[in-house]
């Protein structure tokens, strides 16, 4: 390496006064942050669940639209991913760069395989006969669920698809010989958002979800 | 420890950094390029404070026209609709385009150099968050010129006002422009946000503890925490009403299933800690020139700071006392009720250790402790009146009447503005290396303050007779006249100082008559006044390591032991950040998306609706390529070797 290039790694990772890198703190700040995006989503949803049912007499069960094994799946998927990432920051933590490959790659794969789910729930939900559930509607009369639920899952699934992208950007990054054990910690920032998106879809499925289900 | 660590392992002559992939502008950028590209700290807060000065200027003369349309029974110098629209526009530029940015101006250019950095911890993001600000700032005044006009639907946006049905003009784009300038300015916010909580949490100076920060930087902690926490929930609101009125979904649809009182708790629960936003860097500024003007360290301080994150934790339990008359049940009403009164606790203990400080003190009487004192007096005002609405039969009484528009400009202007005119004041020797005119200043307090208490002390009477806020115009015979003329013959005196105030700020940056400042010309406390004025761009020739708080007090009257020292000089110099041109290309790619998201609905010649995503997508992509080259173009940078004394 050659003395401008450890100058750079120098500046690139300055002493802070906790100890932890910037970008780490600043990532935790933008979690901290998104809490308050996810909370005012579910809480919105929360609130509609069941005062929106009697609108034009017509009382929704949920659960005839809803394919609770295919989200259970995804879930499983979803959350199987976040096992990948893991082991990626661990592998470029080494510097193995060919596991980090790998590992990247399946996270991708995974993330990929929900948001298509997402995309065949939200066809299937919309369009089916019977099923039916609009933004706006239901089954033809004006009703809420559709709303709270498409705004709340479709933001959750922009935040997986941003993950994605920037995962992409990592494994192609990784082609370019320029990848090292000095790029860790922006692994592990994409690490952290990654689970954090994983930690929101463990609260919303059982609160969107399986809930239905229960009361 | 921090010392030997900053030591680089083997020596370098090359002043030039290689750039990753893309080149930067060089150091020797001048001109507008280099205002363009800037990353620095001190030309970003600059930046953020004259546009901010600016829409001080445009926002003021839209309450000049609300005041003249008020000067007597009928009158009829707006329409309807054009006096909704001031108001309108004249609350959100205020709130978001003045006082915020104002706040984040002296965020961006004071707490890198009270804390002993160098520049924020992300000082690319630094230069987005500004450019978002203008852009935001541009959507919401370009919509004058299209569809429907300005927004007419007040600064809080109630539904059902926003609902498509029920706009006075067919396709009313107003509440499209406020809804996505609102999402721009947040954005802003957000950034600078957590820009702000990183810097301080990780980059102070060694020796730099916590409880050794001045105290404004500790207000600046408190409301970054305070933004980011709260700007979320009017993110989200804001997101469910553009798919309202875009996509027909139905949350605050009352007529489809929605409950528009959803959208009053999520405004609120942004809109309470938001006032917290607006007022804490004002009374974070107060905390520093009364001390220095008083001669006397500040009277408690681990109290003003714990009292001020005491009232940002508090502001997040309060929202409910904007809606005591919409009917939330003697429950919650309660509890909001008690809640409200118990938050003027800490904010009274800092009032008393204002007083505290200034008991006993050498007082001296120059402009900015002039308006630190106005300040005290009018926020007292504003703060009673405020616990006056804590209790729940007043406040029936008083909602939405001009009591309750005296009592928030008494918090606002006579709080957070004065608070902020007295850090111009104080810090602009140290911004443009000049001393304002004395006597300029002091005239300018004097209309401002006598124009102040013109304007909006007579409202509080004129809210108890009963007239109603938000309304066009008042009918012969309730005996309105006399009290409305007061206050508008008192907004046009406020106007003429606010005017002169902004003239005198921005003439000290050219006009070189003015006698220079020195690097310390108040005989203040802080580190920044250690520095040069104005500030070298590096800021500090070499990192301080600190002593004690009030640094730049004890090394002019401190023990020895309480001075503060330099780290040794090594041969590499100060390393400087290259400028850069993605924040403001990722900028423009956002606003060219927004512009493209509000026109792309068109009705065609069938009367079909037909949906154009071309544009908000080409301006997503522009956003997208300038953060992929932004994350390219890796750290670079150059040297300077600055000597002791050029600090």
């Amino acid at each position: 390496m050659s003395d401008a290039a450890a100058h750079a790694l120098d500046h690139h990772e300055p002493v802070t006064s906790t100890g932890i890198p910037n970008k780490k703190v600043l990532m935790w700040a933008f979690l901290g942050s998104d809490c308050m995006f996810f909370g005012t989503l579910i809480s919105t949803h929360l609130i509609y669940r069941k005062i929106s049912a009697t609108v034009g007499g017509n009382f929704l069960d949920i659960r005839d639209v809803f394919d609770i094994e295919l989200t259970s799946f995804s879930t499983f998927i979803l959350l199987a991913s976040s096992l990948f990432m893991a082991l990626a920051v661990s592998a470029i933590h080494k510097g193995n760069l060919n596991s980090t490959r790998w590992m990247l790659f399946g996270t991708i794969i995974f993330g990929a395989i929900f948001l298509a789910c997402q995309v065949y729930e939200f066809t299937h939900f919309v369009y089916a006969p019977g099923n039916e559930l609009t933004l706006s509607s239901y089954r033809g009369e004006p009703h809420v669920f559709g709303s709270t639920f498409y705004v709340l899952t479709g933001t959750h699934g922009t935040h997986v698809a941003i993950g994605v992208f920037w995962l992409i950007g990592w494994l192609v990054y990784s082609f370019t010989g320029k990848m090292s054990t000095a790029d860790a910690m922006d692994v592990e920032c994409c690490g952290l958002y990654w689970h954090f998106v994983d930690i929101v879809w463990i609260i919303i499925f059982p609160v969107v979800y399986l809930m239905e289900y229960a009361f | 420890m921090a010392i030997e660590s900053l030591k680089y392992a083997s020596p370098d002559t090359e002043t030039k950094i290689e750039a990753k992939v893309f080149p930067r502008p060089s150091q020797y950028t001048t001109g507008l390029v280099d205002w363009l590209t800037t990353i620095d700290h001190k030309k970003i807060g600059l930046m953020y404070g004259m546009a901010a000065l600016f829409f001080l200027l445009v926002g003021g003369i839209e309450a000049l026209l609300i005041r003249s349309q008020l000067w007597s029974h009928n009158m009829e110098v707006l329409t309807n609709r054009e006096y909704n629209q001031m108001f309108t526009m004249h609350g959100t530029t205020m709130v978001f385009l003045v006082i915020m940015p104002l706040s984040a101006a002296f965020f961006n250019y004071l707490m890198p150099l009270q804390i002993g950095a160098r520049d924020v911890a992300f000082p690319r993001m630094n230069a987005l968050s500004l450019w978002c600000f203008v852009s935001g700032g541009i959507i919401l005044n370009l919509s004058w010129f299209f569809t429907g006009g300005s927004p007419a639907i007040g600064w809080f946006g109630y539904a059902p006002l926003t609902d498509t049905r029920f706009a006075e003009v067919l396709g009313d784009m107003g509440p499209d422009f406020w809804i996505f300038s609102l999402q721009m300015l947040g954005l802003a916010s957000l950034l600078a946000s957590f820009n702000f909580i990183t810097t301080i949490i990780n980059m102070r100076a060694p020796g730099m503890t916590m409880m050794r920060m001045p105290v404004f930087t500790w207000m600046t902690l408190i409301v970054s925490f305070l933004i980011i926490l709260a700007f979320p929930a009017i993110t989200i609101a804001l997101v469910e009403l553009m798919f309202d009125r875009t996509y027909g979904t139905n949350f605050y649809d009352f007529l489809e299933g929605g409950k528009p009182h959803l959208w009053q708790h999520l405004f609120w629960i942004f809109g309470h800690p938001e006032v917290y936003i607006l007022i804490l860097p004002a009374m974070g500024i107060v905390s520093e020139v009364i001390p220095v003007f008083s001669r006397k360290p500040l009277f408690g301080y681990g109290l003003v700071i714990f009292s001020g994150a005491i009232i940002g934790f508090m502001g997040f339990a309060v929202w409910s006392h904007h809606m005591f008359t919409t009917g939330m049940g003697v429950v919650a009403t309660s509890a909001f009720s008690i809640l409200t009164m118990l938050i003027a606790i800490p904010t009274g203990v800092k009032i008393f250790n204002w007083i505290g400080t200034m008991w006993g003190g050498r007082i001296r009487f120059d402009t900015p402790m002039l308006f630190a004192l106005g300040f005290i007096t009018m926020f007292m005002i504003g703060g009673f009146t405020g616990i006056m609405h804590s209790s729940v039969p007043i406040d029936a009484q008083h909602q939405d009447s001009y009591f309750v528009v005296a009592h928030f400009h008494y918090v606002l202007i006579g709080g957070a503005l004065f608070g902020l005119f007295c850090g111009f004041y104080f810090w602009l020797p140290k911004m443009t290396g000049r001393m304002l005119n004395e006597k300029l200043g002091k005239f300018v307090f004097t209309l401002m303050f006598i124009g102040f208490n013109l304007t909006f002390f007579p409202m509080h009477y004129l809210g108890m007779i009963g007239q109603p806020r938000r309304t066009h115009s008042y009918n012969e015979g309730h005996g309105f006249e006399t009290w409305n003329q007061i206050a508008t013959i008192g907004s046009f005196i406020l106007g003429i100082g606010i005017a002169i105030g902004v003239y005198q700020f921005v003439s000290a940056f050219f006009n070189k008559r003015l006698k220079p400042a020195g690097k310390n010309p108040w005989d203040a406390r802080t580190l920044e006044w250690t520095l040069s004025s104005p500030v070298k761009e590096y800021n500090f020739a070499r990192n301080p390591i600190i002593k004690a708080r009030d640094q730049a007090w004890e090394n002019n009257y401190g023990p020895k032991e309480n001075h503060s020292q330099k780290e040794p000089l090594d041969d590499h110099g100060v390393h400087m950040p290259d400028r850069s041109w993605y924040p403001l290309l990722t900028a423009v790619g956002l606003f060219v998306m927004v512009i493209g998201m509000l026109f792309h609905a068109s009705i065609d010649a069938s009367g079909e609706l037909v949906r154009n995503y071309t544009v908000a997508v080409a301006g997503g992509v522009v956003s997208t390529i300038g953060i992929i080259m932004w994350s390219l173009e890796g750290p670079a940078g150059y040297h300077l070797f600055p000597k002791e004394k050029e600090e």
